[in-house]
């Protein structure tokens, strides 16, 4: 085998590189899509219809406990053979749908436990202070339950930006498929794919510490808002 | 027809005038567990209640169910007049719906045992944030009268604070101004000591005392105090075992009753304090 050439790895990177705007632009697409379809989940297993709670937590558990690649996969290959119903996705659409769906379930999740995280005592305050429905929402429970949420939805998008790459299965062509187009032309791949794990590492690295310093500061935020309202009440 | 109707409902109206809370033969089970076997109580309006009684004898959720954060099992409960858990559609009378609720509970505020203050807002949008967002208040005029509130309680200093930056007494009197600039006909208390240090409990009991003064509201206190019970109510109301056993002036129930588990209760109270 040849040694590691550095030609080669320059020679790479630019094609590589082509592929990081559809990589970063279907991390994206597939997270706002999970977040909806979390949003869904959340607010159809508090509706007070049991039947359909039920319904609905089978098929979170389902679609949780079957891999995202054969997901992925089905929706591609198979979903186009179903009767009736069947339509032929482009490779974008499947790896959105597939994916986002998938992740949808976990960040469903997240959101019940930001819900389940504000205090009983909140709830029966607002509802003795005659809140509507939607004011309660918006003014005392979504505010309270969003922030601790906020790290673990972080989190949820890097685990996301790495799992995009399974994208490339069914043909959308990302950071990863083109490094093996290269290889496959070149016979080498040992190059292109250091640069893939590189750009990877690069942009999941720092997010992870952003998203560790977000934590620390949604810890403390009641105190650390209520020292900054004072220290501009001194300024002014 | 529509003669009759009106007659009757000036009837009722007038039947009520000096009752502000009726409960009508409620009960309460959780369960198997019948926490509240039939509970008749008439409230005037600026009448001042105690209710007291052994833990698990209901006195809680009494007044929860007033506020709407239990419903009865059975019974009636009449605020102001009107039927608080059931309505009537089509001539009917069906569960109340959450308008229904919304419009009756308008008149109640509840202060309550752990406070439960709002942590993401300043104790003056704690205040606030009621009159504007549910009375649909001016902004100005609300937190002209949020402040009056607080100053009220002793805590004009305080306005831009977390409440996590508050003592617990100081919570409870912000919890109490909340409730207040509500302008509740009948206001509830549960227990609103209970989760305090001993030597936090007083600034809390003044507040109370001072609103009891003033007069208006009808006030009902879930309590453990008994001296505060004697001093402030007009009434004090021994529950046991989800009825009430004795009731009248503070001096009848808490001093010459000889109702055998008020004895029992009051000794054991007085010997563990």
């Amino acid at each position: 085998m040849s040694k590691w050439q550095w030609d080669t790895f320059f020679d790479a990177f630019p094609m590589v590189v082509q592929g990081l705007g559809i990589t970063i632009s279907l991390t994206f697409a597939c997270y706002l899509c999970a977040l909806i379809v979390g949003f869904v989940w959340t607010f159809i297993r508090r509706m007070k219809f049991k039947p359909l709670r039920w319904i609905l937590l089978w098929i979170m558990e389902f679609i949780r406990s079957t891999p995202p690649l054969v997901q992925l996969f089905f929706l591609y290959f198979g979903l186009p053979m179903v009767p009736v119903i069947g339509v032929a996705l482009d490779p974008f659409t499947c790896a959105i749908l597939g994916l986002g769906v998938h992740y949808s379930t976990y960040i469903g999740e997240v959101y019940r436990s930001g819900i389940d995280s504000v205090d009983k005592g909140q709830w029966e305050a607002s509802q003795a202070l005659n809140f509507s429905t939607g004011k309660k929402w918006t003014k005392i429970i979504l505010p309270q339950a969003i922030p601790p949420t906020i790290p673990m939805l972080g989190n949820y998008l890097i685990i996301m930006f790495k799992e995009v790459p399974l994208a490339s299965t069914v043909g959308v062509v990302g950071i990863l498929q083109l490094a093996n187009n290269y290889g496959a032309q070149h016979f080498r791949y040992l190059e292109p794919l250091t640069i893939v794990a590189i750009l990877f590492l690069v942009l999941s690295y720092p997010s992870a510490i952003l998203i560790k310093k977000l934590e620390v500061k949604m810890n403390r935020r009641f105190d650390k808002k209520a020292v900054l309202k004072e220290s501009k009440g001194a300024v002014s | 027809m529509p003669e009759v109707k009106s007659e009757s409902l000036q009837e009722t109206s007038t039947n009520n005038e000096d009752v502000i809370v009726s409960y009508k033969d409620v009960k309460k089970s959780f369960g198997d567990v019948h926490v509240l076997k039939g509970i008749n109580l008439d409230i005037k309006p600026a009448e001042k209640v105690a209710l007291i009684g052994p833990s698990g004898s209901g006195k809680t959720t009494i007044i929860r169910m007033l506020m709407t954060l239990e419903e009865p099992s059975a019974g009636e409960i009449i605020v102001d007049g009107k039927n608080l858990w059931h309505m009537e559609k089509n001539g009917k009378k069906v569960p109340a719906n959450e308008k229904h609720l919304r419009e009756v509970r308008g008149d109640i505020g509840m202060v309550f045992q752990h406070f439960n203050l709002f942590p993401h807002m300043t104790i003056l949008e704690n205040c606030m944030t009621a009159p504007i967002h549910v009375q649909k208040e001016d902004k100005e005029s609300a937190r002209k009268r949020s402040i009056e509130m607080l100053e009220k309680v002793g805590l004009g200093d305080k306005l831009e604070n977390y409440p996590s930056q508050l003592s617990g007494g100081q919570k409870q009197r912000v919890a109490m101004a909340r409730a207040l600039v509500m302008r509740p006909k009948v206001m509830l208390f549960d227990e609103v000591t209970s989760a305090l240090d001993p030597e936090l409990v007083g600034e809390v009991l003044e507040v109370i005392r001072d609103l009891a003064e003033e007069g208006e509201m009808a006030m009902i206190l879930v309590t453990h105090e008994m001296d505060f019970a004697l001093d402030v109510a007009d009434r004090v109301i021994f529950l046991d075992e989800g009825v009430i056993a004795e009731e009248g002036t503070p001096s009848e129930v808490l001093e010459h009753s000889d109702n055998e588990r008020l004895q029992q209760f009051l000794h054991r109270f007085r010997s563990s304090n």
